[in-house]
Parts: structure tokens; C-alpha cells; sequence
């Protein structure tokens, strides 16, 4: 049974040498442990790999599609891992904005999340169209027909937007581990500090440097804001800006963007629990940090939470036949089981966080992160898959049953996922260096003015 | 590189002593000393003195001509390549809006990176440097002539520093 994290007694601040120190231990050399786990993450990708090459090579066919169901897993994980990525901006860019103190701890591993998870969902469109040799077709590029683009439909939106998410965030990511690197670097010996050195681009914390640094980080942070909540906007206008029943509603880009920020935390949750064990930072990455997150879930749950009710509502409300039929569909057909486990997962789990016992139990919130995660999959899946096998005519209607390879495919995107993370966390700082100092006030010499 | 200038390097572990020493430099005229430091501090930022980086004017301009070329971009194209979809005009400005929001913010974040590495760039000076400043020390390091030395040391040490030593 899990045990109720005891209140931790007040203890004094780590002094700025205490954090560069502990920080900077968190990469050393990895222990035999890790190298375990990152081969078995690199075997499930390997299969990942083989089973998408065995779709190029043998066509679409062996996708599970089945008309009129053409967007199924790839489409689903596509949106769900966009999903995930809106947490890491949210907490880097929004709660930075709000100057909001508890970030420091566990922004770079929640901007680091966002950076993988994009680099993640962007895979999924180019696997989904099948002819991954031509993705470049989705540019607007001076060619030979003399063809552009068409920029009227959502799917070309959704390719700026996702394209623009993963640069900004990237850059972000980079941005903000400049003085973390330095830090390291001034540290690190052998091969390390030849890498520190060359990524640390130069950096020594001059006055200059600051002040130029910081106002840039600023209007980073402000023009990532309006990104994240465009960006799952765009992506819900893949599916609003269609006729089908069940999307064609105004309510889809706030909906989308609370789930993608609910699903998102929860993925920092699963992350964070393990990375503060093994680091041992459990003296930044507290209690009081997962509490705040846990708010934060709660909050976006319960805007989830309303979006599945008012649309279950609507439908009925509407009068629409077929938007009445689609939900009843939704709730009791085929699908029935995907839908009860979106609702358990997503509308009634995160209640339990309304208790700070739940909010402030690590392995209870481990659990219910994954229990999230699993119903956030299984949200896009309904969204997608159940509303298109029941659209308008009854002879129209179809079963899809996603394949082996479509299966393979999705538990390859988490080891690509992971892997990413886990050679990250073993090479970058996971804990804001520079932004944790920033909050603990430096040592005064006289009796400090308030 | 340049060899950086001979002078002093202060290294304090108490900012009110570091934003003494600095006050105390610019009052005997000192202007092209560097201070470092661990983490941004408003204190020290203060005291040096320096204007509102030029680097908002980059993510201004930068977003503006994104916006304009977004809405410029798919605007030419459309008429270009002249194809009417769905019975909409061809140059249907409102779902142009997304394009030009997302490249707002691309160009605008882009120019404040490039604004970002121009001006440090622009106001870098080649300065001796202690590695305890990413750490937990403030550093302050003065280009000065060996003349002048023995004043600015004696500023250095009394308003607290923990070590000031000649950098040639």
C-alpha cells in the first residue's frame, strides 16, 4: 500500500554551491541500470523501426484501415503526443510569465518533454500518409507544375503549427540551458567539458550577457503563450472544420487544449516521480511540487471533465439525428469500452485529487498519471476512430481494428520518446541551475532590505 | 580571440557588497569593468545601470514581418495558382490568419534569438574570468593600468570582496 508522504520539516535553502553541486552530479556516468533500460528502449524503437519499414515497403494495406475509418492509431498518437508537448510550454513559457516560483525545479524536465514529444508527434503524419518519400509536398516550395499548397484546408495549418511548435520550443530549450551548460562546464573534467564547452556557446554570466538574455527569454516566453494555445487549437480544426458528427463543434479548440495541458502534466508526473529518485534531487523536486502540478491536472480535469458532459448535452440538445446517434454510438456501440475507459480515466479519476492526501502521495499520483495518460490516448482514439465509423449512412458505416503494425508502431514512438529523454537526462542538467539559484536570494553581507 | 586587458579580478560572495564595489567604480568614473554572476540579479542589474535591452525592438519587427509575410505569402500563392476549393474566394483572408499567427510568432521568435546573439556579440569585451562565478561567487573584473592599481584594489577589498587578484 502506498504511504502518505510525511510533512517534510522546513529546512534551510541549498546554498548556490549546494546546487551546482548536486545538480551537476546527476550526470555523472551512468550506471549499469541505465544502460539496461535505454538498450531495452532502443529494442522496442528497433521494432518500432522494422514494423514501419515493412509498411513502406509493403503499402498501407497492412494498417488496420478500413473505410470509412482513414485515420486511425497513427492520427490518434499523432494528437496525443501534440498533447503531451503543451505541458512543457505551459509550465517554461506561461507560469514564467505569472512568475510563478515552483517552476524553477521542474520546468527543463517538462520543456525538454515538450521538445521530444513534438519531434514524436511530427513523425506521425508523414507515416500516416503512407508515402513518407513525398512529405515534402506539405512545403509551399517552387516546383516544376507550378502547384502551391492550399492554405484553406487544416491540415496545412496544423503543418505551420507544428513546425513553428517544434522550432520555438526548441530554441527555447536551448535558450534556457545556456547558463545551466556554463555552470557545468566550469565544473565538468575530461570529455564533458569539451562538450560543455562548445554548447555552453561562449557564456560566462556577464552583466551583458544578462541583460540581453533576459529580455530575450522574455518575449520568447511571450510569444510561446499564444503558441501553445494555438497550436491544439489548429489541431482540433483538423477534425472541427469537418462535417462528421461528433467534431463539428465550437467547443473542440478549448477542449483540446485543456486535455492536451491535463495529458501533458500527467506525462511530467510520470517522468519526474522516477527522475527525482534516481537523481536523488529530492530536495528540489518536492512534495510541494507535485502538489502544484496535481492542482494543475485537477483544474484542466475538471474543464475536460465538462467538455465530455457539454457534448454529450449538445447532442442531445441539438436535436441532430445524427449527432444524437453518433453520441449513443459513442457511449454504447462498438466502441463502447474505449469510451468507458476515457470517461473512468479522465472524468472520475482526477476527482480523487480533490483530497491532499492523493495530491501529496507520490506513488498514488504516479499511478493516477498513467491511468490519465492511458485515458487521453484512448479520448483521441474516440474522437477519431468512433466518430468516423458512424457518420451519415448506415451502409457506410465500418469497424476498423487497428494491426500488429500500427500497435508496433505506437509502443515504438514511446521508446523514441524515451530515448530521447533518457540521453538527455544523462547529459543535460534535468533541474534548472540558474533558475533555482534565482530564487534562493543571494548572500547578503548586511542585514538584507526587504 | 584578443588577449583580454591587464587589470584586477574581484571575486564576492555578498551581493551588497559587489553592488558597493559597482557604485563605488562608477563613481570614480570606472565604466568598462564586466561583473559577473551565477543567476540574474536586479541588484547588481540596477547598479550597472545599463538601458532596456534593444533586443524588443528584434522580436518587433521580427513578428511584423512574419505577420506580413504569412498573409503576403498565402495571399500571392493562391492567386498564383489559381484554384477554387469548396466554393471560397481565392484569397480567403480568415483562414490565412492562422498561417500568419503561426509565422508571427516563428519569425518574432527567430529575430529575438538573432537580436539576442547580435547585441551580446555587440557589447562582448574580452575580460579575464574565474570559473566560481557560474557558481556561487559574484565576479568583478576592472581594466586599469598598473598605475592605478592600488586605488581601485583598495576600493575592491574594502567594500568586501573575498579575493582581488592582478590579471595581466
Amino acid at each position: 500500500m502506498a504511504t502518505i508522504a510525511k510533512p517534510e520539516a522546513p529546512r534551510a535553502p541549498p546554498t548556490y554551491a549546494e546546487i551546482t553541486r548536486d545538480i551537476s552530479a546527476t550526470l555523472g556516468n551512468p550506471s549499469r541500470g541505465y544502460y539496461i533500460l535505454l538498450g531495452g528502449v532502443l529494442l522496442v524503437l528497433a521494432c518500432g523501426v522494422g514494423a514501419l519499414l515493412y509498411q513502406v515497403r509493403v503499402g498501407m494495406g497492412v494498417a488496420g484501415y478500413t473505410p470509412p475509418v482513414m485515420w486511425g492509431v497513427y492520427i490518434t498518437t499523432f494528437v496525443f503526443w501534440v498533447g503531451i508537448a503543451h505541458c512543457g510550454t505551459l509550465i517554461s513559457a506561461i507560469l514564467y510569465l505569472f512568475r510563478s516560483a515552483w517552476r524553477t525545479a521542474v520546468y527543463r524536465t517538462a520543456e525538454a518533454m515538450t521538445v521530444f514529444a513534438v519531434m514524436t508527434a511530427g513523425l506521425f503524419p508523414l507515416i500516416h500518409v503512407g508515402r513518407i518519400w513525398y512529405a515534402y509536398w506539405l512545403i509551399p516550395y517552387p516546383n516544376q507544375r507550378q502547384l502551391w499548397v492550399n492554405f484553406k484546408s487544416p491540415l496545412l495549418w496544423d503543418v505551420f503549427a507544428v513546425t513553428t511548435y517544434l522550432i520555438v520550443s526548441t530554441t527555447f530549450l536551448i535558450v534556457g540551458l545556456i547558463p545551466d551548460v556554463a555552470s557545468v562546464r566550469d565544473v565538468a573534467t575530461g570529455w564533458r567539458k569539451k562538450l560543455y564547452r562548445i554548447t555552453a556557446l561562449g557564456w560566462r554570466g556577464t552583466d551583458q550577457q544578462w541583460r540581453h538574455y533576459l529580455r530575450g527569454y522574455l518575449y520568447l516566453a511571450a510569444f510561446a503563450t499564444p503558441l501553445v494555445l494555438s497550436v491544439h487549437s489548429v489541431v482540433s480544426w483538423d477534425f472541427a472544420m469537418s462535417i462528421v458528427p461528433g467534431w463539428h463543434t465550437t467547443i473542440f479548440a478549448p477542449y483540446f487544449v485543456a486535455g492536451a495541458i491535463y495529458s501533458g502534466l500527467a506525462m511530467v508526473i510520470t517522468l519526474l516521480v522516477p527522475l527525482r529518485k534516481v537523481f536523488r534531487v529530492e530536495r528540489y523536486i518536492t512534495v510541494e511540487h507535485f502538489d502544484n502540478l496535481a492542482k494543475l491536472i485537477l483544474l484542466t480535469g475538471l474543464i475536460v471533465g465538462y467538455a465530455y458532459l457539454i457534448e454529450f448535452f449538445m447532442a442531445w440538445y441539438s436535436g441532430n439525428a445524427f449527432e444524437r446517434a453518433s453520441f449513443w454510438n459513442r457511449a454504447f456501440g462498438d466502441y463502447w469500452w474505449a469510451s468507458w475507459t476515457m470517461l473512468i480515466c479522465n472524468g472520475f479519476l482526477p476527482y480523487l485529487l480533490f483530497f491532499p492526501k492523493i495530491r501529496r502521495n507520490i506513488p498514488a499520483l504516479f499511478l493516477l498519471s498513467l491511468f490519465i495518460n492511458l485515458g487521453m490516448w484512448f479520448e483521441r482514439f474516440v474522437i477519431i476512430v468512433v466518430s468516423l465509423s458512424f457518420e451519415y449512412e448506415p451502409f457506410a458505416m465500418g469497424h476498423y481494428t487497428p494491426s500488429w503494425v500500427e500497435w508496433t508502431i505506437l509502443a515504438g514512438s514511446f521508446a523514441w520518446f524515451f530515448m530521447w529523454f533518457l540521453l538527455f537526462a544523462k547529459n543535460f542538467p534535468t533541474v534548472s541551475i540558474t533558475e533555482v539559484k534565482e530564487i534562493i536570494p543571494m548572500p547578503r553581507k548586511g542585514k538584507a532590505h526587504t | 580571440m584578443r588577449a583580454p586587458p591587464s587589470g584586477l579580478l574581484a571575486a564576492y560572495r555578498h551581493v551588497d557588497a559587489a553592488v558597493h564595489a559597482i557604485r563605488s567604480l562608477k563613481e570614480m568614473g570606472y565604466r568598462d569593468f564586466t561583473v559577473y554572476s551565477p543567476a540574474p540579479n536586479y541588484e547588481i542589474a540596477e547598479a550597472v545601470g545599463h538601458r532596456v535591452s534593444p533586443v524588443r525592438l528584434w522580436t518587433l519587427f521580427g513578428g511584423l514581418a512574419g505577420c506580413a509575410a504569412g498573409f503576403a505569402m498565402t495571399l500571392w500563392m493562391s492567386y498564383d495558382y489559381p484554384i477554387i476549393v469548396g466554393g471560397k474566394p481565392l484569397g480567403s483572408v480568415i483562414p490565412y490568419v492562422v498561417i500568419a499567427f503561426e509565422l508571427t510568432i516563428l519569425i518574432g521568435a527567430l529575430s529575438t534569438i538573432c537580436g539576442m546573439i547580435f547585441h551580446v556579440w555587440r557589447s562582448h569585451r574580452t575580460a579575464h574570468y574565474d570559473p566560481r562565478s557560474t557558481d556561487d561567487h559574484i565576479g568583478i573584473f576592472v581594466p586599469c593600468p598598473i598605475e592605478r592599481r592600488p586605488a581601485v584594489e583598495q576600493l575592491l577589498r574594502t567594500s568586501g570582496a573575498e579575493e582581488v587578484r592582478v590579471e595581466i
